[in-house]
Parts: structure tokens; C-alpha cells; sequence
């Protein structure tokens, strides 16, 4: 019953090819962008969860 | 800049938190007696308090109410924190804890009176289903309102994981719930045998990968570096841990079929990226780790920090041991064992538990602006649940290797050593004796907890809301320039949009080729749909959760044909909705119990299973003697399963009950010959006519393997 729909799908065996593209270019993507990061950027962003002090016990 | 004055909701905090305790120890209890039924077989009271129904309700809540309600607590905690604002609507969150607290305890009632869908971690039936969907959209539009008013620009690392969750989950709920009721609390899945069984470990895995796993990573990042109040490690690390771990996981869900029927391109598949699996995980384990460099010397004062980093080591070991139990050859002799039941509980126990016990100690003092009551009290329970871990997992790891060497076993004449299955089974009730101990240790350590957080809530007083300011977010009227990362950083439609499609492509390209290639699951032409008592008898054998401890799969090896006949073909199963492939044998494999033994066997060992096998640990189903079939149901579920395909003729919806009757009526009367009478209308009958077909149709063609047609 399933793979009735999934059968009417034109050009189904495509799927493959395009998630390794997808997935090579978003992971070269993210490591580019990890080795050119800014330092400082990296380090407010990391800071966030250490910014609200309303957390300690008097 | 405008300073804008909000309040941070503390109440929804403590519901959840307080249902988080609740639920955990009533999980662990029920853990404990499920743990006690298997060396002590008399705590069996049939039919609502069988092994085969406490254990759904065991394992259902644990991940869905104990952590459950943990992800809710740490999640409304830390986000409103990380977007300095309170959560998008009041309304939502209580209807979101009050929604999912009446989920559990439907879930809690139906399974335990046999209303299961007998799909592993997915037991629920399809109005509770509908109910689950309907509680978690409203948490996730309660969520994405909560972040979209955020005063705080970039979205924490903690809040992807959540983002990925909220996602992840409601499409996993989803396509694995598409079922086609019967009737009020019964439903059959659409997909049957192999395609079921790869839909159902697609879900299952990543049950695992984003119930249990994302969204506690979210809170590692946040609870971490707060209790050691330090930033964590490495950010860069954390981004390539988010993206890598729900990339990779999606796939990794044929890993629990290995050496099935399943195709093997889908298990090859499944190993490949559960191995690589390791590289992110660590990476994330590293990271909570390293979090604390410098900080070690307070890891012996402070006891959030001990629960942290057992639970982070915990962490480390599971997903270390995961991939390891994915290679195939190690996945032959730990599969159907313990060893699978020491490795979830390393996770459940450590991971989740020791991480929930830790965020707990660390919030509750807060929420409620006081101190821990004692802390003396924390140490003993960081310390009886960490031996508790440690005697739950070594007796399971030792059990798991020792059966599954005896199973293998054979002597020098080439015939097993051990032919006899329960013979495996006795050796090792010692190790499920000293289980039950680890559990114990640990559910005192729970209780202990609990004492102690109800002593420090009624010294403190809890600051429902908690007031805070923050700069009013302003609009951006001209976009920084960088990089497209940074630009997604900022954006969690975007962030959701994007994870979305990273974790369909990875089901569908591992699902789709199942449905659509024919040659995946070659049809067997002497393999026919059950009779219709057969199949009533298949549903008794669902409802009381016989799949906890048999399986219907024979692996291709030596030593399981050897024991339980030709091994299991894809094309045998095309009429199973739901698949019963099983995942523990506690009891021998039951595919090919067809003709094994008489019906009269039967009778008697479903009565009291130790006449049959003396000093078999089987629960007695004796009741199945007293209760009269449900014949009603019949003509239903044969139209349900015409329509789900299964060829059964035109018109035979309305002639099943007498064909079912006469089939009854043989059984009945081949039992009265051998000094048994029972009537021919109780289930027992349904039961024996079921485990008296399995396996059987492909015995009937001796060159069973010429009989398949691509």
C-alpha cells in the first residue's frame, strides 16, 4: 500500500546523489567556517548561559 | 536601548521537576519488580502483572515520563534563561504538563490491561498517539514562540538541540504511528514484517538519538558550565557536535536488525554510520569534560559536579559500546542477550539518571532561594546509585556473554551442547538475582532524593516568578556581513528548516529503496495470511507482550538453525502488521514453533510452564483458560487487514467466525482426546492455533529456498 505513493514519484533514484552533495557541501561548508571562526565571537557566545546571575543562592 | 522588565516562569519548573521525581521512582519500582518476575517467576500475577506487560510500562516510563519530564524541567529552566525571556504563553506550558501527565498515565493503564500496539517503545495505541502529537505541538509552538521573542540575538548551542528535538521527534512519532484502527484501543500498522521492522528501529534508534540523547545535550551545555561555572570547552567543538550527531544518527537505526531479514545494503548502511557515530559523541563527551579542566579540585566538594561527570563518562562509555555492538560480528554473539540490557541501562542509568539527579540538586536550591538540605544525603545517593549502575551493569554483561557462548556451543560430534534452551537460561539467574540488587541500590538512592528535595523545598519558598531585565532586542536594519553560519546562528525557523531536511533525507533514503525495490523482500508463494483464529491468537500473543522475551528470528547461523530450524526469510513476514521479530531472548526463538510440539503441550505449558519445562521461568498464563475469546472483533480486523493488502478472498470478513469456529472446534477436540477439555471458545485455543502456524508455511515446500521468486 505504502510504496504505491512513493512509486508514482518521478525520478525517485536522484535522492541518493543529492543528499551526499547536500551533506559534503554543508560539512566542508561548516569546517571552512569553523577554522576562519573569530575567536571572540566564539567565546560571547559560549559567555550566554554564564550572563544571567539571578541563578546563585544567597 | 530600552530596558525591558520581564519575569521568568519558575512554576512550570518545579511541576515538571516534581514530576520528574515522581514518575522516576514509580519507573524504577516498576523497573525493580520487572527485574524480580525473571529469577522469582511467582511474582507473575497473570493477567494484568505478567512480565510481558510490566516491562512496556517500565520502559515507557522511564523514557517518556521520568526523562520526559526531566528534558521539560532543565528545557523551560534553561531556555528562558538563554533568550532572557519568559516562555511564549503560560496557557501552553500548563496545558503541555498537564497534557503529557495524562498521557502517561493512559499510556500507564492501557498497557498494563494489554492495549499495546507491540512495537518496542512505541506500545501506545493510536488515540493516545494522536494525543502525544497533539501535546507536543503545543510545546513546540510554545518553544518557538518562547526563542522568537528572545532579548538575547545568537541562539546557545542548548537551544539547537532542543530545535532538533522538538523537530526530530514529531516526525519519528509520526510516520512510526501510522497505523489503521480497528477499533477504540487497537490499530494495525500499515507496513508489515521487514518494512515494519526498519520503520520501527528507524523510530526506535532515534528515540534513543533524540529523546534520550539531543535533548540532554542541550541541557550538558547549559547545567555544565552553569554548576561548574565556567564556559564550556570548546564552542567550535559543540557546533560540529550538534550538526555531525543529527546527521549521522538518523541513519544508524538498522544497526538492531543486523543478521535479519532485512536487506543487507540497509545493514551495511546502518553500521557504517554507527561507527562513525563515535567521532561526534566523544567529541561531546570530551567537551563536557574538558568543561571542567581547572575545576577538578571542586568535583570533590561539589555533588552536581560528581553526577555530571559520571553521567558524562556514562555518556562516553554507551556511545563508545553502541558502534562496537554495530559490527556485525560482536552484534552475533550480543544480540537477543543481556548484554543489549546492560548497554541501555549504562545510558538510562548513567546518562540520563545521574544527569537528571545532578540538574535537580542544582535547580531546586534555586528555584527556591534556598540550600540543599543536605548535602551529606546527596553524597550517599551519588554514590549508592553509582554502585547501583555498577551491579546492574557487570551481572548483565557477564549473563549476555555466558548465554550467548552456550547458545553457540558444539560439542566435538558437531551437535549443540547445549540443546536444551532453558539449560542457558537457569545458569544465569544468579546475575539476574544480583541485577535486581544494582536496581534496588539505585532506586534507594532515588528515594533518598526525593526525601531530601521535599526537605529543601518546604524550608525555602519557591519564587514562582522570577524577575530579571534585559535590553530590548533591536531590529538589525543593516545584516553584518560574515559568514553564512553566523548569519544561520541568529535564525530558528531557519535552524529548524535546515534540520528538518538533514534528518528526512537520511530516512528516506534509508526507507524508500525497502518499499519500492520488490527485490528487497522476494515473496514466497507457499507462504499464506492467518486463519482468522490465528490471527486473534497473534493479537493475545501482542497484547501480552510476548515479543519482551521471544523472538520470531533466526539469525543464518549454525548454531540457531541447529536449535530452531531454517532460518528466517524476509518473504514470511510480508503478512506481519505488526512485525514480532523481538529484540531479547529470555525464551528460546519461536519462528519456527509451528508442529514443534502437540497442542496438548501447548495447553499444559501455557497453564503452568514448568510441568512442561521444570524450572522454567515463564509466567503462567493460566487465565487464558478462563477467558472467552472476543470473536466480534473478528470481521473487523479482517476488513482492517484487506485493507492494509493481505489477500484474503471478497466477502471472507463475513464468513470468518464460522471459519474460525471450525478451527477452534479441531484444536478443542484434538485436546479432549488427550485428556484435556477445554471449550473451543477460549483463548487459550487462539493461542495454540497461532504458535502451532508459525514458521510452518515454509516447511510445507521441502525446497523452500527454489520457492522464492525474485
Amino acid at each position: 500500500m505504502f510504496s504505491k505513493y512513493l512509486e508514482s514519484i518521478a525520478g525517485i533514484s536522484v535522492y541518493p546523489m543529492f543528499s551526499l552533495m547536500v551533506f559534503f557541501a554543508f560539512f566542508t561548508g561548516l569546517i571552512i567556517y569553523l577554522v576562519k571562526a573569530d575567536n571572540a565571537h566564539l567565546d560571547e557566545l559560549s559567555q550566554i548561559p554564564l550572563n544571567n546571575s539571578n541563578d546563585t543562592i544567597e | 536601548m530600552i530596558i525591558e522588565k520581564y519575569s521568568y516562569d519558575n512554576r512550570i519548573v518545579r511541576n515538571f521537576a516534581v514530576a520528574t521525581i515522581v514518575w522516576g521512582l514509580v519507573g524504577m519500582l516498576v523497573g525493580l519488580i520487572a527485574a524480580l518476575q525473571i529469577p522469582f517467576p511467582n511474582l507473575n500475577y497473570g493477567p494484568l502483572l505478567t512480565f510481558g506487560r510490566v516491562r512496556p510500562v517500565h520502559t515507557n516510563a522511564i523514557i517518556f515520563a521520568f526523562v520526559g519530564n526531566g528534558i521539560f524541567m532543565g528545557l523551560y529552566y534553561s531556555l528562558q534563561r538563554l533568550c532572557k525571556a519568559r516562555m511564549f504563553s503560560d496557557g501552553l506550558s500548563k496545558f503541555h504538563f498537564w497534557g503529557w501527565q495524562s498521557i502517561i498515565v493512559l499510556a500507564a493503564v492501557t498497557l498494563i490491561t494489554g492495549h499495546t500496539t507491540g512495537k518496542e517503545y512505541a506500545e501506545l495505541e493510536w488515540p493516545i498517539d494522536i494525543l502525544i502529537a497533539v501535546v507536543w505541538v503545543a510545546f513546540g509552538i510554545n518553544m518557538f514562540g518562547t526563542i522568537i521573542k528572545r532579548r538575547e540575538r545568537h541562539l546557545y548551542v542548548a537551544i539547537w538541540f532542543y530545535i532538533a528535538t522538538v523537530v526530530t521527534v514529531a516526525v519519528l512519532h509520526i510516520v512510526n504511528s501510522i497505523e489503521l484502527p480497528v477499533s477504540i484501543l487497537k490499530s494495525y500498522p500499515v507496513y508489515a514484517g521487514v518494512q515494519d521492522a526498519l520503520v520501527q528501529w528507524w523510530y526506535g534508534h532515534n528515540a534513543v538519538a533524540f529523546f534520550l540523547t539531543t535533548p540532554y545535550l542541550g541541557l550538558m551545555y547549559y547545567f555544565v558550565p552553569k554548576a561548574a561555572n565556567r564556559p564550556v570547552y570548546s564552542y567550535r567543538l559543540s557546533i560540529i557536535h550538534f550538526w555531525a550527531l543529527i546527521f549521522l544518527y538518523i541513519w544508524a537505526g538498522p544497526h538492531h536488525l543486523l543478521y535479519t531479514s532485512l536487506p543487507d545494503w540497509a545493514q551495511s548502511l546502518g553500521i557504517v554510520f554507527s561507527i562513525m557515530l563515535i567521532a561526534p559523541s566523544w567529541g561531546g563527551m570530551i567537551n563536557g569534560l574538558l568543561t571542567l579542566r581547572g575545576a577538578w579540585d571542586r568535583v570533590r566538594e561539589d555533588v552536581v559536579l560528581k553526577f555530571m561527570v559520571v553521567a558524562i563518562t556514562a555518556y562516553g562509555m554507551s556511545t563508545f559500546e553502541g558502534p562496537m555492538l554495530s559490527l556485525k560480528s560482536v552484534n552475533a554473539i550480543s544480540h537477543f542477550t543481556d548484554w543489549t540490557i546492560a548497554h541501555v541501562h549504562v545510558g538510562g542509568l548513567g546518562w540520563n539518571g545521574m544527569l537528571t539527579f545532578g540538574v535537580l540538586y542544582w535547580l531546586i536550591p534555586r528555584i527556591y532561594k534556598t540550600e540543599l538540605y543536605s548535602k551529606k544525603l546527596a553524597s550517599f545517593h551519588f554514590w549508592i546509585a553509582t554502585l547501583g549502575i555498577i551491579f546492574y551493569a557487570v551481572p548483565m554483561y557477564w549473563a549476555g556473554f555466558t548465554q550467548s557462548l552456550m547458545w553457540k556451543e558444539f560439542t566435538a560430534d558437531g551437535v549443540l551442547r547445549y540443546p536444551n534452551f532453558l539449560e542457558t537460561v537457569t545458569q544465569i539467574i544468579p546475575m539476574y538475582k544480583l541485577r535486581a540488587v544494582g536496581g534496588l541500590f539505585y532506586l534507594t538512592g532515588a528515594i533518598t532524593m526525593a526525601y531530601n528535595l521535599v526537605k529543601t523545598m518546604n524550608a525555602g519558598v519557591l519564587e514562582e516568578n522570577e524577575a530579571a531585565e534585559a535590553a530590548k532586542l533591536e531590529v538589525l536594519t543593516v545584516e553584518p556581513t560574515g559568514h553564512w553560519h553566523r548569519w544561520i546562528e541568529r535564525r530558528p525557523i531557519q535552524m529548524l528548516l535546515l534540520s528538518l531536511v538533514l534528518i528526512l533525507i537520511g530516512g528516506m533514503v534509508e526507507m524508500i529503496p525497502t518499499f519500492l525495490i520488490k527485490s528487497n523482500i522476494p515473496t514466497i508463494a507457499s507462504v499464506k495470511p492467518y486463519t482468522p483464529l490465528e490471527l486473534q491468537g497473534r493479537d493475545i500473543y501482542i497484547r501480552e507482550g510476548c515479543y519482551t522475551c521471544h523472538s520470531q528470528m533466526i539469525r543464518p547461523f549454525r548454531s540457531e538453525t541447529e536449535r530452531y530450524g531454517e532460518y528466517s526469510k524476509a518473504g514470511e513476514f510480508v503478512y506481519d502488521h505488526p512485525f514480532q521479530w523481538g529484540s531479547k531472548r529470555t525464551g528460546p526463538d519461536l519462528q519456527r514453533e509451528g508442529g514443534k510440539y502437540p497442542n496438548v503441550w501447548h495447553y499444559h505449558h501455557m497453564m503452568d510452564p514448568t510441568t512442561m519445562s521444570p524450572g522454567s521461568i515463564m509466567p503462567s498464563y493460566a487465565f487464558m483458560v478462563e477467558a472467552d475469546l472476543d470473536t466480534s472483533s473478528t470481521g473487523p480486523k479482517i476488513r482492517a487487514m484487506m485493507t492494509l493488502g493481505v489477500p484474503y478472498p471478497k466477502g471472507f470478513d463475513q464468513i470468518a467466525n464460522a471459519d474460525l469456529r471450525k478451527q477452534a472446534q479441531a484444536i478443542s477436540a484434538d485436546l479432549k482426546v488427550n485428556g484435556v477439555g477445554v471449550s473451543s471458545q477460549k483463548e487459550i485455543i487462539a493461542v495454540i492455533a497461532y504458535l502451532q502456524r508459525l514458521g510452518i508455511d515454509i516447511k510445507a515446500s521441502p525446497m523452500s529456498d527454489n520457492a522464492v521468486k525474485p
